[in-house]
């Protein structure tokens, strides 16, 4: 999402990034950012809570506005109100993703593999 | 306080995102300035959550991102202001999508901002918002060079004073 906030920015309409990665948008040149500390896949907070929709969209729309340089960023003072271990479970898909499952064979495949001949001469 | 980015990533996941720097041909600022007032300016909202109106648009391509794991779809759908609860599917494989399924405005907020246009503090929502597919791994050229076109020409075409994209 950087990158396309930069495109968007570049092309002259400025743009605030939502993100529960605020140091890594940060890192990738965001212009303007908004960090929150929630689970993935809710950026704007919990289902059926509008009041918390609201306020994040409201600040971001402040960082939209109001932000002075290239940069900006603010973090939103909201703690998640679910317990963080029921929290980090749930947002996650019932299966892993391709690239995790991709991950996880790769690391089972170099487990399982022979070793190679003394030296490491192939 | 300080958001901790890393509080629900999985820790295997850390070095991934540690010591991230700007990607190559981003390493310098960007930045157009805000140069209305909000309560006169048109919003567009962007959610990467793969969000696509159910029964009227094509799903994002999840079957070829099982195939290949390093690509994600980089197209877009444009998702109407009116979009009600309950019109859109999703097809994201990272994240689960129930929340987001029960209630749109956890990734996309449409009603949230007409709350606010109604009340003046921002000028109007835009007529088209858009969705992505976020995880774009090996599908970053295309987002550079044909998705982020298509969205900016979407955007001045409905006279966007500002955007606010969220990730998922």
């Amino acid at each position: 999402m950087p990158v396309l906030a930069r495109r968007i920015e570049a092309a002259g309409i400025p743009t605030v990034v939502v993100t529960m990665m605020p140091d890594l948008a940060d890192a990738m040149l965001t212009p303007r950012i908004l960090g929150v500390e929630f689970p993935f896949g809710h950026p704007f907070g919990l289902p059926a809570d509008p009041g918390l929709q609201r306020r994040v969209l409201e600040a971001a729309l402040l960082v939209l506005a109001g932000g002075a340089v290239p940069g900006t960023r603010v973090d939103v003072d909201v703690e998640w109100p679910v317990p963080v271990r029921e929290a980090y479970r749930s947002w996650q898909p019932a299966e892993p993703s391709p690239i995790v499952a991709h991950m996880i064979e790769q690391t089972r495949s170099r487990r399982e593999s022979p070793p190679g001949p003394p030296g490491g001469a192939a | 306080m300080r958001v901790d980015s890393f509080r629900f990533l999985p820790r295997s996941f850390r070095p991934l995102f540690e010591g991230a720097r700007p990607l190559d041909g981003e390493t310098d600022p960007v930045w157009a300035p805000f140069e209305r007032r909000l309560s006169e300016a048109t919003v567009m909202l962007v959610t990467s959550a793969g969000l696509y109106r159910r029964g009227d648009q094509p799903s994002f391509d999840g079957d070829r991102e099982r195939r290949e794991p390093t690509w994600g779809d980089p197209s877009w759908r444009p998702i109407p202001r009116r979009t009600e609860q309950g019109e859109l599917a999703m097809m994201h494989l990272h994240v689960n999508p129930v929340d987001v399924l029960a209630d749109h405005e956890v990734a996309l907020p449409l009603r949230a901002l007409d709350r606010l246009v109604d009340e003046g503090i921002v000028g109007d929502s835009a007529p088209t918002h858009i969705s992505v597919m976020g995880y774009q791994a090996g599908g970053l050229r295309e987002w550079r060079e044909r998705t982020a076109p298509e969205v900016v020409e979407v955007a001045r075409g409905d006279g966007v004073d500002g955007v606010v994209l969220a990730p998922v």
